[in-house]
């Protein structure tokens, strides 16, 4: 920039962006960290001395705050007993052809007469399965769970909407009570509230209340200048324009948020099942795995994936009236219509009761009764065909997973490669990315060359084997160059806490696991996702398969993982991958078909290929989707993470599972709180650099 | 200007607006606590614009008489939207008086202000604002509602209302189901249904195609003689400013550069932005008899009779088959004015030298 600069030309080889300076010294220190790693092992492995217990520390406090505290909240357990008692009595009163016929009313109401067959075909497959009483007990739950978040988000969404000081504060509660896994506050709920259900339901309430909150504030903020000006010159006092004006244009948003709110609930409910006692759908699952009884595992999954994707669908026909407008049946069902047929319902089932009291009409021998022939058949396919599944799960074992978590001088030895790593062969797999890094240094710049030098040091330590300092003062640079100095230090604390806690190796897991699977999904999910962007018909295929995946409750992804591919850190990744695998799909698709035509136009009219409208006009252009979808897939990875460890991970998820089982409260909230520190670091970064990006 | 134009027999001040100044920024209120100064007004914006604040509306001063339409015109961004909430306080104003039939609105109580509101302003906008989970009939009538009228009365002048701009028969219909023209006929119907005498409309038809546009201009006319109210129009157009105004206030970067009427502007442009904003205004089509007719002063009267707002352009014909001079009648009992054919071609001559300049 000044004078002497421009006049004397700084010599060409010095020529480094002061933005890279740190990353040169930090190399200088990787190398360093892996010549002493043998010397010095305390660089790779955090030694057991070292740690604070400050997971003992959290849990004295727990356990003295909760000796105080508990006979208040387990007060308030005995008081939302009586309405759990009472939701769940009504519901097992309630004969099924009743209950049919007011969901079929509901549904017609929604979207018309094929929500209503389908709402009829569902609850006749949970009969005909024998999965009435479980089914019903988990919508007993659900139904008590949705009006304490809806309402508890909406009051707190209002808050945020009047008071936008407060906004930063209840983003971030939001987060982390999005983000911690529910098993690591389980056991605070449980020693607070007492052993049963009332903690299920706390816990969901924890879990849905946040998109509520999101939504109400969206909506009411969304609410056009023009709208809530004519509100105010029609004279309206703050309240009246509150509930007259604000209120009802923002009404399409509160319902998506009760749809979400809902969806959250359920599948809360369901992984709440864990701690059991409660007789659920959840319960029914979880048990029939861990019998390995997979026929009855497959049939109670399908129960509630039905659940899910009807009350989905329910709930969503409010919020989102079809684009067409309402159908006939949809305009034929008046509200007046509607609570006729539920009143005619709820008559009807009086009738049965008065008839016969006590008969619960449901059918004698259902389905899951008679699974024995098909839990062997299906037990039968799964050994005959296990040389696949079992070939299948080695091969990606063998040359993925083994070589990111320990590294190919880790994989290289006799017995899992069948070779060892001779100094050569290191030398040229050195040379090799050197020579990576030039071309990525040509083509994209320092920042590409520094990626791959990176990524050829991980996958030559692997995931494990990479030196601490070098791993937390890496992400930390990155963030505080990304996105400014307080979330580098953010990194920075999280990560200096999850060492000293005793959580690296856990943590390591976790990263090398999700990242495994981000990688994948994007790969997988983008190539489906450009496909589905270029064909109407596999677009209309995918479509259904995207929304019937991201209604299921996380539980179910369990399920065909386990059963064909056993126990194992593979299955964690299939059914994580299965859970993470949408955004992508999702947001490339919709990323490419929103390019703006104009400049896609111009750049065919140039002569361009396919290819090449797709590689740099369309991609480039869709990136910031793209990199939301990237943001999506993150989190639901690390969401899953706690799911998955009850089918053996070693990872987070892990840790706040065995925390669980040893109702260890200290342990289990802080590597909850470290799966919640990875989500929003991740979070926070890619928002940062789509920021970045788009503003550049 | 010279004088007070003859046509404009003294008319009380419905609105008058003293030195409004409205600045976004960290702290505005720190720039006008210095009461008994006087203070530059373009200096002030200059040192706001350089101590990172926004004065979106600088120093305006204007005043509004009874029954007229003043327009308020300026492109995106000059500050007339900002002006116009500041006169209904959907903004609060940093700094100035606004005069409500002699009264201070900027201090009226907030239940004065909901009072103010209910009765004596109307207002419709751009975008309509129509609340669109209400049908045509509830929205119409929403003002009153908000007053606590009973349902029928509500009704019945809501449909009252609604006849008047012509929507008969769209009563039930929901805003979505409407074309822009007809949502905005439902926006001023709302605005009437309190009876306010003060009118705000803020760049109503500026989101209309340029036909209905059009129409919806002459439907605002016909209103404005049936209602008679007092009205601040906004646009950013200036061929509809010069269309509908009595006078009007062109503004730039917040500070208002000229009020007049149309014939003031185009005659006399306060500086070179005015100038350059009207040039494509047609002399003949804006300026009216009235504005260049003489005083009779006692002399005779010529035969032919032509009302004070006619243009100038109607006149030609009458011009070419020979006609020398026209009685102008005055406004009520004003006295009667002459206007000559000769003064009708100078504005020609003038009209001629401005295409040629170009």
């Amino acid at each position: 920039m000044t004078a002497p600069a421009a006049i004397a030309p700084p010599p060409r080889r010095l020529a480094i962006a002061p933005a890279l300076l740190p990353w040169c010294g930090l190399g200088v220190l990787t190398v360093l960290c892996l010549f002493l790693k043998t010397e010095l092992p305390w660089l790779v492995n955090f030694p057991k001395e070292w740690t604070l217990p400050l997971a003992s520390y959290i849990t004295a406090v727990t356990d003295a705050v909760v000796a105080v505290i508990q006979p208040g909240f387990r007060a308030l357990s005995a008081l939302l007993d009586a309405p759990m008692r009472g939701a769940r009595l009504a519901l097992a009163w309630l004969p099924w052809p009743a209950v049919m016929l007011a969901v079929a009313a509901i549904a017609l109401k929604s979207r018309g007469e094929r929500l209503a067959i389908f709402a009829l075909a569902a609850l006749a497959y949970i009969l005909l399965a024998g999965y009435w009483l479980q089914s019903m007990n988990t919508l007993a739950l659900v139904l008590l769970a949705v009006p304490i978040s809806t309402v508890l988000g909406f009051l707190l969404g209002v808050l945020g909407y009047a008071r936008p000081r407060l906004r930063p504060v209840l983003s971030g509660a939001l987060d982390l009570m999005q983000t911690v896994p529910a098993f690591a506050y389980l056991i605070p709920l449980l020693l607070l509230f007492g052993f049963g259900p009332v903690v299920g339901l706390i816990a969901s309430a924890v879990y849905s209340t946040p998109p509520m909150v999101r939504n109400t504030m969206l909506g009411l903020d969304r609410v056009p200048a023009a709208i809530s000006e004519a509100g105010l010159m029609s004279g309206c006092t703050r309240r009246q324009q509150f509930w007259q004006v604000e209120v009802p244009t923002a009404l399409p948003q509160l319902l998506v948020g009760f749809n979400q709110t809902t969806m959250a609930a359920l599948s809360m409910v369901i992984v709440a099942a864990i701690i059991g006692g409660f007789e659920d759908i959840g319960w029914e699952v979880l048990s029939s795995m861990r019998k390995a009884e997979f026929g009855q595992s497959i049939l109670s999954g399908l129960v509630i994936a039905l659940l899910a994707i009807l009350i989905d669908r329910l709930t969503i026909g409010f919020a989102k009236p079809p684009e067409t407008g309402p159908t006939r049946v949809m305009r034929w069902t008046t509200p007046r219509r509607l609570v006729l047929s539920l009143a005619v319902a709820l008559a009807f089932a009086v009738v049965i009761r008065l008839a016969a009291p006590d008969a619960t009409f449901l059918p004698e021998t259902a389905l899951r009764t008679e699974m024995g022939g098909v839990n062997q058949r299906l037990l039968g396919i799964v050994r005959d065909y296990a040389w696949f599944f079992d070939g299948v799960r080695n091969a990606v074992l063998y040359c993925l997973l083994l070589p990111m978590r320990v590294g190919i001088s880790g994989a290289a030895t006799p017995a899992i490669w069948g070779f060892a790593l001779s100094p050569t062969m290191a030398a040229v797999y050195f040379v090799l990315v050197l020579a990576l890094a030039g071309l990525a240094m040509r083509r994209f710049g320092g920042r590409g060359a520094l990626a791959v030098l990176a990524a050829g040091v991980i996958l030559y330590t692997g995931f494990l084997g990479l030196p601490w300092p070098v791993f937390i003062l890496a992400v930390s640079l990155l963030a505080g160059q990304v996105a400014g100095y307080r979330l580098g230090l953010f990194a920075l604390a999280g990560f200096v806490l999850i060492l000293v806690n005793g959580l690296w190796p856990q943590l390591v897991q976790s990263l090398y696991l999700c990242t495994l699977a981000v990688l994948l999904c994007l790969l997988v999910g983008g190539m489906l996702g450009v496909w589905a962007a270029h064909s109407d018909r596999v677009s209309r295929i995918l479509k259904p398969i995207c929304d019937a995946l991201q209604t299921m409750p996380q539980f179910v992804f369990l399920i065909p993982a386990l059963m064909f591919f056993k126990v194992g850190e593979f299955t964690a990744l299939i059914a994580i991958m299965l859970y993470a695998i949408v955004p992508p799909i999702r947001y490339v698709e919709h990323g490419l078909r929103h390019v703006r035509a104009d400049v896609v136009e111009a750049v065919e009219q140039m002569g361009a290929t396919p290819l090449q409208t797709l590689l740099q006009a369309k991609l480039p252009l869709a990136l910031p989707v793209v990199m939301l979808g990237l943001n999506q897939t993150i989190m639901a990875a690390l969401s899953m993470l706690a799911i998955a460890a009850l089918v053996g991970t070693r990872d987070l998820g892990q840790a706040v599972y065995v925390a669980l089982g040893k109702a260890d409260a200290g342990m289990g909230l802080i590597a909850g709180l470290s799966i919640a520190f990875l989500a929003i670091l991740a979070d926070r970064l890619i928002q940062a650099a789509v920021a970045r990006s788009s503003a550049a | 200007m010279d004088g007070i134009p003859m046509n404009a027999a003294p008319r009380p001040i419905k609105l008058a607006c003293r030195n409004v100044w409205k600045v976004y920024g960290r702290r505005p209120a720190y720039y006008f606590d210095s009461r008994g100064y006087v203070i530059d007004p373009d200096a002030l914006a200059e040192r706001l614009r350089a101590e990172a604040h926004l004065p979106a509306v600088v120093d305006a001063s204007f005043e509004v008489a009874t029954g007229e339409i003043f327009v308020i015109m300026g492109l995106s961004g000059s500050g007339k939207s900002t002006l116009v909430r500041c006169l209904s306080r959907l903004v609060e104003p940093s700094a100035g008086e606004v005069l409500l039939d002699g009264k201070n609105l900027l201090a009226a109580s907030g239940k004065e202000l909901i009072e103010l509101r209910r009765h004596a302003m109307g207002m419709v906008f751009q975008n309509f604002g129509l609340l669109p989970h209400l049908t045509v009939l509830d929205n119409v009538a929403f003002p009153l509602k908000i007053q606590g009228k009973p349902a029928k009365e509500r009704e019945t002048r809501a449909r009252e209302m609604i006849a008047l701009v012509g929507l008969e028969g769209r009563e039930a219909s929901f805003p979505h189901q409407l074309s822009g023209g007809q949502q905005q006929r439902v926006g001023i119907a709302r605005s009437l249904a309190v009876g306010p005498e003060l009118w705000f409309l803020d760049e109503p038809f500026s989101a209309l195609d340029p036909l209905i546009r059009k129409q919806m201009q002459d439907e605002f006319l016909r209103l404005q003689r049936m209602l008679k109210k007092t009205i601040i129009f906004i646009t950013h157009d200036i061929a509809e400013a010069f269309r509908l105004a009595d006078r009007l206030a062109i503004m730039r970067a917040g500070k208002i550069v000229q009020i007049g009427r149309p014939a003031d502007i185009v005659l006399n442009p306060a500086d070179d932005y005015v100038a350059q904003f009207t040039e494509d205004m047609p002399l003949l089509r804006v300026i009216t008899a009235g504005d260049i007719a003489t005083p009779a002063n006692g002399a005779a009267l010529p035969e032919c009779n032509i009302a004070a707002e006619t243009s100038l352009e109607a006149l030609i014909p009458q011009l070419a088959s020979g006609i020398g001079a026209f009685a102008v009648a005055g406004d009520g009992d004003g006295p009667p004015a002459v206007l000559s054919a000769g003064a009708v071609l100078a504005v020609l001559e003038r009209e001629q030298a401005r295409r040629t300049r170009e």
